[in-house]
This record gives structure tokens, C-alpha cells and sequence, in this order.
């Protein structure tokens, strides 16, 4: 398909440079002999012109049915949070009304641009306004607007706002160049404080040890969800300003150095039922096509082949934060309350994991300040040497 | 007629070979061609840098394309482009794709499409259209120009900076765009971004302060504020939102220095960066967005709105028929300036401010759609049962009308909070606005070159080279921007330096192959324009004095340009701009210094 646009591009240009050439040979022998030569468009060059609008309005049809046909499948698909249908609703109700309104607009404009080019002796008509016409493309705009807005405000003031006596469960999403963490707040919904000032060895988040909601916080580098829940994501951020993007729950919030952000949602399909979905098994299927072309074409140069793909839910970065902000991401699973609640089991609390960094450093230099390169790479001695000039070691994973 | 007369006298000059008649004038070539006060200078000198600065913006942009169809391979070019040190061995860095977006946007925004198009024709068609023999102040006008030149080579400078140029995006958000620890473009490069940009917010200033004063003031006998064309009325709100809006984002830009060079702390708290806690505490980035996009989005109207009044203009001229609603259109542009005031947050829904401002934003920038729509629905009027003249400036116009359209429906999207949930900062959001703002002031501005080439040089551009130019630009513009949509909707996100990290996408490298190759041939024909122009500033066919026979005051001034441009009196207005085919005339056109026959009605109001 490609190589066949490729084809067509190169033999367009071609054809177009050749007519250029042609045009500024003849513009060259006519120049100042002929009226084409005072340089203003004659009633050929408007004739010419009249059928080539024409001929675009059907391009711009023509791309947007290819594209439609073509590259429909992109979107997103069945969205995998309770808020999303609402989304995608407010969205297709809107692409109707810009369906409708540039299928009519471009045709008027081009049609009109077809039908009155100018001809010699053909005399315009003095139509220099009309009160009643200006009030219609004002009113039924007006109105259309009012309707998306209301419903726009009512869908934004569901998803955004959480009341205080809702049933959440609370996660922390942790963003920094260029990777993610999350912090469950545990049996008591409650997170711990945290401040970047708080950093240190294993405790990466930044969390306040002695703060009695923070004991059983869990800090974790692939989100689970369960499904059916409400989460409430606080969302925060280590350095730079990041966006935490989860595209398949329509969900979104920057991550703000210095504030804590929010946002919620539902998810209601685990990662199973999302792959088993039909539109979604043919979207794999499809990437894994073009993966396997690809494999053979890396095996054929003597490189490793790409892993095949299965869908699983992400967390993209979605605000630039640095060179490697097109690799920032993390996995989400969305899993049966059963499931999900068997796996967050098996998760060490952060207490812990601080509680046994501590105890291993202290035998190999007592007495020493904790330091951050110590405790995340203990007993490596080499890190010691390295603690005159820090290096980003809290994003050594433990 | 004595147009062509003189147009006779003009040709004769030609064949004997001189360029320009200065022996009158006590010009040297400093005073006339470097530091002048002439306004019809000051808007050449604004084209050609804001031409020379867009060849390295879509330059730019047409490598970091190259980057995403075909991502982290070896091109000669980019190591002959870029060096060794931004595409070692000809594969281009992710922090120097970044570099790229980030100039390529600041110097189309700012330099091509603020600059080098309310610039040069604010400068042009001020004066000559209101019939004033110059801008109220030459001098500032000068030094406005010289301001942006420094400016603008302040910028290109910052490229060749060792750690490389700002590369936090052309929003500069801080804490990206103040540490140097989290990309090395913050460095040096930034500081050269941020007085760079002070600089030429100077320099808009002083632009601004002038069109205003001078269409206040300058106007002449007749001339009412009713009677202006659209070009001025749309020069003169640009104006007056740019003075209202440009100085805040100054302030930012001197926060933004004090943080970064002082150790304040107005935008940063509570940062830990390769490996130690920085002192930075109380801060808010989201305060900076905020002044950001106070001028950001009055910024794109300051681009949109002067392509607005040169497409009205154009089309009316063009279509030989009034401009449809006249009045309408100096309501929608007012409402338009207004609103672009109290919308910047719609840039920001996503950005953790408290929600319910996200609503109030919401339907202060859906209203917008309403004034707009407005003036889309009197440019199509405007054709109809018209005798539509289809010269390149024509075209352009017609081709503005047809991508604001496309791109501004998705601003209904974007716009709604909600649906702004999903799509920000996806390609959705590039293509929106490329085509409602970039793509359309772009269509402004070459309609606008097209249009008013005979009053800057005395000669016509090639039309055929034209047509060439507008349909292979108009072409590959919806070929680059159209299947955008597609690929944001499917969450890919802009700013990434390549896609393949993500399987997923994975389906959408043909479309990206597509948008480059799109993007090359659109980019090459461009040399098709910059060919056309710069061959016919000195061989071009000399101009007549009103080739397309229009109404407005600057076509009643010799072709010669001479100080205070127009000889003896200045002309007298007796009439609106648009009598295009008015009954009871024997021409088409009916020029404002043309008074008013014995009996003669107005009719429009």
C-alpha cells in the first residue's frame, strides 16, 4: 500500500514538475506579447480554476471516505471505564454535527467557486447584506452550541468531581523522567504524606515513614486495577511536569511538580474480556501482521525479531518531559476483585521494604548518614565512591 | 485610463534598463533600504525575514517528519544538517527531534505567522488604505523592525548552541524548560529562547502601539471607521490584543529567568532531579500555563485574524461583488478579539486546575464557534452569484476559507472539556490547529503576497507559477494534516521522538509514511513559491497601477513607491470599500476616493 502511494506521490511530482517547466516556457514565449502576460487570470485561467475547485471538493470527499474506510479502525474502541460511554457518546454526536456541517460547507464553497467563475461580460450581483440571513447563521449556531455544551458541562461535572462519601479505592500514580510508579493506600484508603524531601533509598516516593496512614502503603511498577471499583488516582510528580494518559478508560490529568492531581474512574472490563473482544482481536491481529512482516525483515538483516503483540491497557506519558518522554510507560491490569486482591497480597508494604533496605547498610558503614546510592544499591561499593556526585539512583529499581 | 498610461511610462523604464528612480529622493542606500522609516520598506524588510525564517521552520519540520516515517534511521541529510553532534552518524537524537518541535513551532508561530504576516501587511496596508502618507511613528517603526530582526537572529543563534536550543516544546513549560539538569536544551539554549522572545515581544509592542495610533489618527477626510477595509479593521484588533495580551507573556518570560538564573521559586516546588532535592518550594507550573496561554490563545488569533481581513478583502475584490455582511464581519471580529481574551484555558483542562473553571472555559471558547461560523457562512455569500476572478491571491482565499472550515469544526471537540480529555496532546490537537491557524494564516499570507506583490515591488508574480504553488500546497496540506485526525484518535501522542516503543501504534506507521511523504513534495514546491518571488521582485512584469481593478486607497498611489505615497493631496473618501458591480456604474469597481454621483444611493448598510 505504501509503496504504491510512494509510486503515485513520485509520478504526481514528476508530472507537476514537467508542467512546471512547460508553463515557464510558454509564460517565457507569450510574455508581453499576449494579455496572458499582464499577469491576471484571464477567463480560461478562470474556467481552469473554476473545474479544478470542483474537482477538489471530490478530493477532500475522496480522502475523507478513504480515510473513513481506511483508517477508521484506529480509534480507541469499546472504552474500558463506566465514564467512557458517556464520552464516546458526547464524541459521536459531535461528529455527526462536523460530518454534516463540512460535507455542506465545502460544497457550497467549492460549488459556488465552480459556478460563478468569472466570465467576460458577466456582471456580479450588488448583495451586500441581508439582516435576516446573518440572524439565521447566528441563532442556529447558537443553539446547536448550547445543546453540546450542556451536555458537555453535565458529562465533565460526572467525571471530575468525586464526592467526599463515594466508595473509592485511593492508588497514587508517581511520575518521573522517564518512568511510573504507583502507591496503593492500603487497608486504610488513606495515603501517607509524601514530599520529594523524603526520598531516600527504597523509599522512592518520597513517602513520610512516620505517618501512621502510611504503614501499609504499597509502592508497585505495574498498576492492577480491580474491576468494577472506583479508583481515585492522586497523581503526582518528581520532577518535571508529566501527563498520566490512559487512553483506553478516557482518562487523563497532568502530573504537577509541587501538587497533588486527581482523577477517577471505573474500570469495567479486565484485560482478558477487553482481548477477547472482537474489534480488539482484529486490531491485534492486524499489529501482529505487520509485526511478523517486520520480524522477517529484522531476521533477514541478521537482527532479533519483534515479540508478537498482545493488548494490555497503558499508561502513557502524555506532556513532554524530556528526551526519553516517548518511552514512558507503564502497564495497567485490570483484574477480577478476586484476582486482584490475590496479587496485591503477594505485594511487600513500602514499611517493610524500608524497614530491610535499612538493615543491610548498617553493616557495611555503620554510623554513616543514610544516603540514597547506599540504600538502593546495597553493598555495592562502587556506589559508595559515586556518593560524592549524585547520579539518579532512586530510579534504580530495588 | 491613465493607470495604463503609467503603466506604459513603466515599461519604457524597463527597456532602458533602470531599476528605480531614487534621483529625487535624498536617500542613501542606508536610509532607504536598511534603516528606514518608509513603511512600504518596513513591510518588505518584515516579508522577506518572516520568508527567510519560515524556510527554517518547514525545513525543520519536514526533518523531524522525516524522523517519524522512518524513525532512528540514517539519513545524510540529517548528519549534513545537523552535524555530528544532534545526528551522530546521521540518525537524528531524541533530545535534537525535540529541539526541532520546539524552534520549528516558536519560529512559525512568532516569526513566520505573528511577525512576518501582521508585520508586513499591518505595515503596508495601514498607511496606504487609510491614506495616510506614513505610520504614525517611522522611527518606532523602524526600531520595531530592528527588534525582530535581533530577535529573530537571536533565535537562529540559539541552534548552534553546544548544548543545543530550548527543547521543552514551544510552550516552555516549566520545571522542563527552567532545569538544564532535565534536558540540556534548558541550558543555554532556553536562556537565548527567553531574550530572544523578550526581544520581540518588544518589537510587537512597538508595532502594535503604532497600527493602533495610526488608525485612530491617521485616517483620511471620509474615511470613517465604517468605511475601513476589513484588512484594517482586522490590523487594528490584532493590534489592540496583542498590546493586551504580549506583556503577560513577558512577565512569564521574566519569572521564568528568575527562577531560573536567580533561585526563585514563582513556578517550581518540590523538585528532585538526578539525584538531590532542589531548593525550589511554594511554586506552581500551572500558574506559568496560565500565563502562557493568556497570551498563547489571543496569540492565535493575533495570526488568524490579519488572514481574516486579507481574505475578505481579496475575496471581495476578486469576487468583483460587496463583501457579504460587512458589518457582521467587524461584529464577529470585535466578539472574536474579546473572547480570544477569556478562552486560554481550554489549553489547560488537563492541567490540575480546579474543574469547574475547566466548565467556565468550555463555554467561553464553544461561543467562539458562533462569530466564526459567521464569517465563514458571509465568505461563502460573498462568492455567491459573484464573477469570480480566480488570480492565485483568489485561490489562496478561497483554499483559507475551505481549512478553516475543516480545522475549526474540530475545535468543537477540543474545546469541550470532555471530549478535550482524550484527544489533548494526541496529533488530534496538531491537526486542529495546523489547519485552523497554521495552515489557513499560512493561506492568508500567500494570498496576501499574491494579492499585494505589485504595490511592494512595482511587478506581477507569476500566475501560473501560482496556480502550481496553491494546488500542490493545498493538496498535500489536507494530505499531511487530514489523516492526523485519524492517528490522534487513536491516542498517539505528539512530542514523541518515535512511535515503536508502543506496539500498538504500531499500526499507524503507514499513515505516518503517508503524512511525510505528503509533507516533502508540499514542503519542495514551496521552492516553486520562493522562486516566483525572489525572480520576480527583478524580472517580474511590471505592475499597472491597479491591476485588479480594486476599490481600496492604496491602488489610487503611483506605482513608484515614494515618501508619504501619494503625490500632492492625499485622496478623499466618499465611499465604503466594497462597491464591487454596484448598478449605475459603468465599471465593476467603484474606488473610495470616487465621489458619489448626482442621486446616488447607498446601498448597504
Amino acid at each position: 500500500m505504501t509503496t504504491l502511494l510512494v509510486i503515485v506521490i513520485l509520478v504526481l511530482l514528476s508530472i507537476a514538475l514537467w508542467q512546471l517547466t512547460k508553463i515557464f516556457d510558454l509564460t517565457q514565449a507569450v510574455n508581453g506579447i499576449t494579455d496572458s502576460g499582464t499577469q491576471v487570470a484571464t477567463d480560461k485561467d478562470n474556467n481552469i480554476q473554476g473545474y479544478l475547485m470542483f474537482g477538489f471538493l471530490a478530493f477532500i470527499y475522496i480522502l475523507t471516505i478513504y480515510g473513513l474506510l481506511n483508517w477508521g479502525h484506529f480509534v480507541l474502541g469499546t472504552p474500558a471505564s463506566a465514564h467512557g460511554a458517556q464520552v464516546d457518546n458526547l464524541m459521536n454526536i459531535t461528529w455527526v454535527l462536523i460530518f454534516f456541517v463540512q460535507t455542506v460547507t465545502q460544497a457550497l464553497l467549492h460549488y459556488f467557486a465552480f459556478k460563478y467563475r468569472g466570465r467576460q461580460g458577466q456582471t456580479a450581483l450588488y448583495f451586500a447584506d441581508n439582516d435576516k440571513l446573518e440572524f439565521v447563521w447566528s441563532v442556529i449556531p447558537a443553539v446547536v452550541l448550547a445543546g453540546l455544551i450542556l451536555y458537555g458541562l453535565y458529562a465533565w461535572t460526572n467525571i471530575m468531581f468525586v464526592d467526599e462519601d463515594e466508595d473509592v479505592m485511593v492508588v497514587e500514580l508517581y511520575a518521573k523522567q522517564f518512568s511510573w510508579e504507583a502507591r496503593y493506600s492500603g487497608e486504610d484508603n488513606h495515603l501517607g504524606k509524601a514530599n520529594v524531601r523524603y526520598i531516600e533509598g527504597v523509599n522512592t516516593l518520597g513517602v513520610d515513614m512516620s505517618d501512621p496512614n502510611a504503614q501499609d502503603d504499597k509502592v508497585v511498577n505495574e498498576l492492577h486495577l480491580p474491576k468494577g471499583k472506583k479508583i481515585l488516582f492522586k497523581i503526582r510528580s518528581q520532577d518535571v511536569l508529566h501527563s498520566a494518559y490512559m487512553p483506553h478508560f478516557r482518562a487523563q490529568m497532568n502530573c504537577v511538580p509541587g501538587m497533588v492531581t486527581q482523577f477517577s474512574f471505573e474500570p469495567i472490563y479486565t484485560t482478558a474480556e477487553m482481548r477477547d473482544m472482537g474489534f480488539m482481536q482484529e486490531k491485534v491481529a492486524h499489529i501482529n501482521d505487520i509485526r511478523a512482516k517486520k520480524s522477517a525483515e529484522l531476521v533477514a538483516k541478521g537482527l532479533p525479531p519483534l515479540d508478537p503483540y498482545t493488548f494490555d491497557y497503558l499508561l502513557l506519558c502524555n506532556k513532554i518531559c524530556g528526551a526519553s518522554h516517548y518511552n514512558m510507560q507503564m502497564k495497567i491490569v485490570v483484574d477480577t476483585p478476586e484476582d486482584f486482591k490475590a496479587w496485591y497480597e503477594t505485594k511487600e508494604t513500602l514499611a517493610s521494604a524500608v524497614k530491610a533496605a535499612n538493615a543491610k547498610p548498617e553493616t557495611t558503614e555503620p554510623g554513616s548518614a543514610p544516603d540514597t546510592a547506599k540504600a538502593s544499591v546495597p553493598g555495592d561499593t562502587a556506589s559508595v565512591k559515586q556518593d560524592a556526585k549524585p547520579v539518579a539512583m532512586a530510579s534504580v529499581k530495588k | 485610463m491613465s493607470a495604463v498610461a503609467h503603466a506604459h511610462d513603466h515599461s519604457h523604464d524597463h527597456a532602458h534598463g533602470h531599476d528605480d528612480h531614487e534621483h529625487h529622493h535624498k536617500d542613501t542606500f542606508i536610509t532607504k533600504y536598511i534603516f528606514s522609516i518608509d513603511h512600504k520598506m518596513i513591510a518588505k524588510q518584515y516579508l522577506i525575514t518572516g520568508i527567510i525564517m519560515g524556510v527554517i521552520g518547514v525545513g525543520m519540520s519536514l526533518l523531524f517528519r522525516m524522523q517519524l516515517a522512518w524513525p532512528e534511521e540514517s539519513f545524510k541529510l540529517f548528519h549534513f544538517i545537523l552535524g555530528e553532534r544532534m545526528a551522530p552518524e546521521g540518525v537524528m537524537k531524541n533530545d535534537t527531534y525535540l529541539a526541532l518541535v520546539t524552534i520549528h513551532g516558536t519560529i512559525m508561530v512568532f516569526f513566520v505567522l505573528t511577525a512576518g504576516l501582521s508585520g508586513t501587511f499591518s505595515n503596508l496596508l495601514i498607511p496606504l488604505q487609510i491614506g495616510a502618507r506614513d505610520m504614525a511613528s517611522g522611527f518606532l517603526n523602524m526600531i520595531s523592525y530592528w527588534l525582530f530582526f535581533t530577535s529573530s537572529v537571536i533565535m537562529v543563534s540559539s541552534l548552534f548552541v553546544e548544548s543545543g536550543p530550548a527543547s521543552a516544546g514551544w510552550t516552555i513549560y516549566p520545571p522542563l524548560s527552567a532545569l538544564e539538569q532535565a534536558i540540556p536544551g534548558s541550558g543555554m539554549g532556553m536562556t537565548l529562547w527567553l531574550v530572544s522572545m523578550a526581544v520581540f515581544i518588544a518589537s510587537s509592542l512597538m508595532g502594535s502601539l503604532n497600527y493602533v495610533v495610526t488608525v485612530i489618527n491617521l485616517r483620511t477626510k471620509g474615511m470613517s471607521m465604517t468605511r475601513l477595509p476589513l484588512t484594517i479593521w482586522a490590523f487594528f484588533i490584532t493590534a489592540v490584543i496583542g498590546i493586551i495580551s504580549f506583556p503577560v507573556l513577558l512577565s512569564a518570560a521574566l519569572l521564568l529567568i528568575m527562577d531560573r538564573s536567580f533561585g526563585t521559586s514563582f513556578f517550581l516546588s518540590d523538585i528532585y532531579i538526578a539525584g538531590e532535592v532542589l531548593h525550589y518550594q511554594g511554586g506552581s507550573p500551572v500558574l506559568f500555563e496560565h500565563l502562557f496561554w493568556f497570551l498563547g490563545h489571543p496569540e492565535v488569533y493575533i495570526v488568524i485574524l490579519p488572514a481574516m481581513g486579507l481574505v475578505s478583502e481579496i475575496m471581495s475584490t476578486n469576487s468583483r461583488k460587496p463583501i457579504f455582511g460587512y458589518r457582521a464581519m467587524i461584529m464577529s471580529i470585535l466578539a472574536i478579539a474579546f473572547l480570544s481574551t477569556i478562552v486560554w484555558g481550554h489549553h489547560m483542562f488537563m492541567s490540575g486546575m480546579n474543574p469547574f473553571l475547566g466548565s467556565v472555559f468550555t463555554f467561553t471558547t464553544l461561543l467562539i464557534a458562533i462569530p466564526s461560523a459567521v464569517k465563514a457562512f458571509n465568505w461563502i455569500t460573498t462568492l455567491w452569484k459573484g464573477n469570480l476572478q480566480m488570480n492565485p491571491a483568489m485561490l489562496f482565499s478561497m483554499g483559507f476559507v475551505s481549512t478553516f472550515i475543516t480545522g475549526g469544526l474540530t475545535g468543537i471537540i477540543l474545546g469541550d472539556s470532555t471530549l478535550d480529555i482524550n484527544v489533548h496532546d494526541t496529533y488530534f490537537v496538531i491537526a486542529h490547529f495546523h489547519l485552523v491557524m497554521g495552515i489557513s494564516a499560512l493561506y492568508g499570507m500567500f494570498a496576501g503576497i499574491y494579492h499585494w506583490f505589485p504595490k511592494m515591488f512595482g511587478r506581477m508574480l507569476n500566475k501560473n507559477m501560482g496556480y502550481v504553488h496553491f494546488w500542490v500546497t493545498t493538496v498535500c496540506a489536507y494530505g499531511v494534516f487530514f489523516p492526523m485526525h485519524f492517528i490522534g484518535l487513536a491516542g498517539l501522542p505528539r512530542r514523541y521522538y518515535t512511535n515503536t516503543n508502543f506496539p500498538l501504534f504500531d499500526e499507524l506507521q503507514d499513515v505516518n509514511i503517508l503524512i511525510t511523504l505528503f509533507a516533502l513534495v508540499g514542503g519542495a514546491f514551496q521552492l516553486v513559491f520562493l522562486f516566483n518571488f525572489f525572480r520576480s521582485i527583478f524580472y517580474g512584469k511590471k505592475s499597472v497601477q491597479n491591476p485588479w481593478r480594486s476599490n481600496t486607497l492604496e491602488w489610487t498611489a503611483p506605482v513608484e513607491h515614494m515618501h508619504g505615497n501619494w503625490p500632492g493631496e492625499i485622496p478623499h473618501v466618499y465611499r465604503w470599500p466594497y462597491d464591487y458591480s454596484k448598478p449605475g456604474h459603468d465599471d465593476d469597481f467603484v474606488p473610495q476616493n470616487v465621489p458619489m454621483k448626482d442621486g446616488e444611493e447607498q446601498l448597504h448598510h
